[in-house]
């Protein structure tokens, strides 16, 4: 098993707690950060680290600290915690399990940033761990952590645990800060960027959760020593949310650049695919990333080879279908959620995950016509690029790439009016079956 | 009615936030403990505290999902329906429940006990299926699970507890469909 950096003592009893966490290196980190370095050398260390977001896009980290306007306005930080990507289920359980970790990794960026004021925000659902990161808060400027003195210097920060009650688009940088101003989730326009103009007008740096929780570790070991995990391009190692067909789902550290075969069938981690099936298609990176054929099983997990096979590496929730899987149905599903969330604030997403979703719905249950499939791709190029948040071009994701790769099945929808693999494969089997549950994924 | 006590803990809020505003949504979430809902006495009261007009707070409000806008049953049953829990065949634990509790998602029994409903992915992916029982996560859940846990809580219903704060409330409760808009309707035009 390779060395772990963000999960390594995840399971370790107690951690939850300061004193454990403490006597596991805890704080370690921050201490070094106070009184070795200057605010900008950090900025440096993270840079030279090559450490990319977490959260979706693989922005560089030290990159976009570097980007913080320099005027006289208050700079603020905002943990973005507002983890409900389909398909990714990290976030969740670092704070839940280690939330010391993220509130380190807070104070060493604020410190990094200059930030005097920095924000959780935390996804309404997930109650338990908003709860561990206020305890954790709490124990933090009890400890002298937080507050006036940050460790005895004379460094002042303060943290707010924000909770969310409900909104995916609230992930969504600029809509996150509309939220914690006390607004209706919509995004904002880009230009200015959050950097130049973010949370109450102020120079604001947006982090997700898992990139904050690797900061600690980069800071104790070094830039050189985390670059030397992962591929040239990609450093480091990232949490990868298996999920979907497979015998072992569940969390797994690896470095950048593991190949998608080694997740999916080795032992240590997906242990192969659910019931011995054949794979049919894997999604890399959440939702709202492109589907991939089973031929690019043996596609390494950077973010160049990903990119060159066609999708992104997203937030790295890997969600596999096996050959049972009617990708119709799935996509149906995936493009429900998008018309759940779209908030609704531009025509071209609102109204487009709507139409996608009706046609879609009738494809899936044998009304659909053969031009449908056309008018599907014709919507999406009408949201793609053209909404005003990367919302709209998430949404369309699946449904390319699902029409790409899997045309005949749409097509096979409407001529025979129902799906062509799985348990609904025809009409009848899925009635006969009375009381047994229906193979996932077919209807 | 908002307590003296809820009122002072949103001034906390408001307080504490660099701009007063910042406190309207951790003071929804007041009102909702409170109330069991968002009421209008709970808008008013967010309204007077930080110092904004009621359909300001109101139209915060009505974007996030998690304010109820009406009474909720005690025990609120969040079944994911998303993309990793429906590959793990979700569909057939939803009509399940569906069944044993007599109602279709998105509704509230009569006796006001139980409200059924679906959500978008819990984050909970590895582990699905997976539900809520009032913001609590069950992961893993078989059709044998799920039949457990509404045994459960049938008796915690019975004897009391642990109380959930929508009980007082749900003599309010009107008829059984609780919201004959979908959300995306209520965001937009609400």
């Amino acid at each position: 098993m390779p060395e772990l950096i963000v999960t390594k003592n995840l399971n370790v009893p107690g951690i939850d707690t300061i004193d454990v966490y403490r006597q596991n290196g805890g704080y370690e980190a921050l201490a070094k950060a106070l009184t070795t370095y200057q605010p900008d050398d950090i900025v440096d260390i993270i840079k030279k680290s090559g450490l990319r977001g977490r959260g979706g896009a693989g922005f560089p980290t030290g990159m976009k600290w570097g980007f913080l306007a320099k005027n006289d306005k208050p700079r603020y930080l905002c943990c973005n915690c507002d983890e409900s990507e389909p398909g990714t289920f990290k976030d969740r359980m670092l704070m839940e399990k280690n939330p010391h970790q993220l509130v380190e990794g807070v104070i060493i960026t604020s410190y990094a940033c200059r930030v005097g004021t920095a924000f959780i925000y935390v996804r309404g659902e997930l109650a338990l761990a908003a709860r561990q990161v206020e305890r954790a808060v709490q124990e933090a400027y009890a400890a002298g952590l937080l507050g006036k003195n940050v460790m005895g210097s004379d460094y002042a920060l303060d943290i707010i645990v924000h909770r969310g009650a409900g909104a995916y688009i609230c992930g969504e940088e600029s809509a996150l800060m509309e939220s914690l101003e006390g607004r209706r989730g919509y995004p904002r326009l880009k230009p200015p960027f959050p950097a130049v103009v973010g949370l109450y007008g102020g120079p604001t740096v947006i982090n997700n959760c898992e990139t904050l929780f690797t900061i600690p570790a980069v800071v104790s070991g070094g830039a050189d020593w985390y670059a030397g995990f992962g591929t040239d391009k990609s450093k480091g190692t990232r949490i990868f949310c298996l999920s979907g067909h497979v015998k072992k789902p569940g969390n797994y550290e690896l470095p950048l650049g593991t190949p998608l075969r080694t997740l999916l069938y080795d032992e240590e981690y997906g242990g192969g695919i659910l019931g011995d099936r054949a794979l049919k298609a894997i999604i890399p990176g959440g939702s709202s990333t492109f589907i991939l054929g089973a031929d690019k099983v043996d596609t390494t997990m950077d973010f160049e080879a990903i990119a060159a096979a066609g999708s992104m590496l997203g937030s790295g929730g890997v969600i596999v279908f096996n050959e049972d899987t009617c990708i119709v149905g799935a996509i149906l599903r995936m493009s429900e959620f998008y018309r759940d969330e779209s908030c609704g604030k531009c025509t071209p997403c609102r109204e487009g995950t709507y139409w996608m979703t009706e046609v879609l719905e009738r494809l899936e249950h044998g009304h659909g016509k053969m031009r449908d499939v056309d008018l599907l791709m014709d919507v999406c190029d009408n949201i793609s690029g053209k909404s005003f948040c990367p919302l709209g071009d998430a949404a369309t994701s699946c449904v390319t790439s699902g029409i790409k790769l899997f045309r005949e099945e749409f097509e096979y929808h409407v001529t025979h009016g129902h799906c062509m693999v799985g348990a609904g494969r025809t009409r009848v089997e899925t009635e006969s079956v009375e009381g047994a549950p229906l193979k996932a994924g077919a209807r | 009615m908002i307590s003296e006590e809820a009122k002072q803990r949103m001034r906390n809020l408001a307080a504490r936030y660099p701009v007063a505003r910042s406190a309207i949504m951790p003071s929804l979430h007041i009102v909702q403990q409170e109330e069991g809902y968002i009421t209008q006495a709970g808008l008013q009261a967010v309204a007077e505290v930080i110092g904004l007009t009621v359909d300001d707070v109101e139209s915060v409000a009505t974007f996030y999902t998690m304010y109820y806008q009406q009474p909720p049953g005690k025990k609120i049953i969040k079944v994911c329906t998303s993309i990793g829990c429906y590959l793990r065949n979700c569909d057939a634990l939803l009509e399940h429940l569906e069944e044993r509790l007599g109602v279709k998602r998105g509704e509230t029994t009569g006796d006001g006990n139980y409200t059924l409903q679906t959500i978008e992915c819990l984050a909970s992916c590895g582990t699905a299926p997976v539900l809520q029982v009032n913001d609590e996560f069950v992961e893993n859940v078989t059709l044998e699970k799920a039949d457990a846990l509404i045994d459960t809580l049938n008796k915690e219903l019975l004897t009391g507890t642990p109380e959930t704060p929508g009980a007082q409330r749900l003599d309010r409760l009107a008829s059984k469909a609780t919201n004959p808009y979908s959300d995306r309707q209520r965001r937009i035009h609400g």
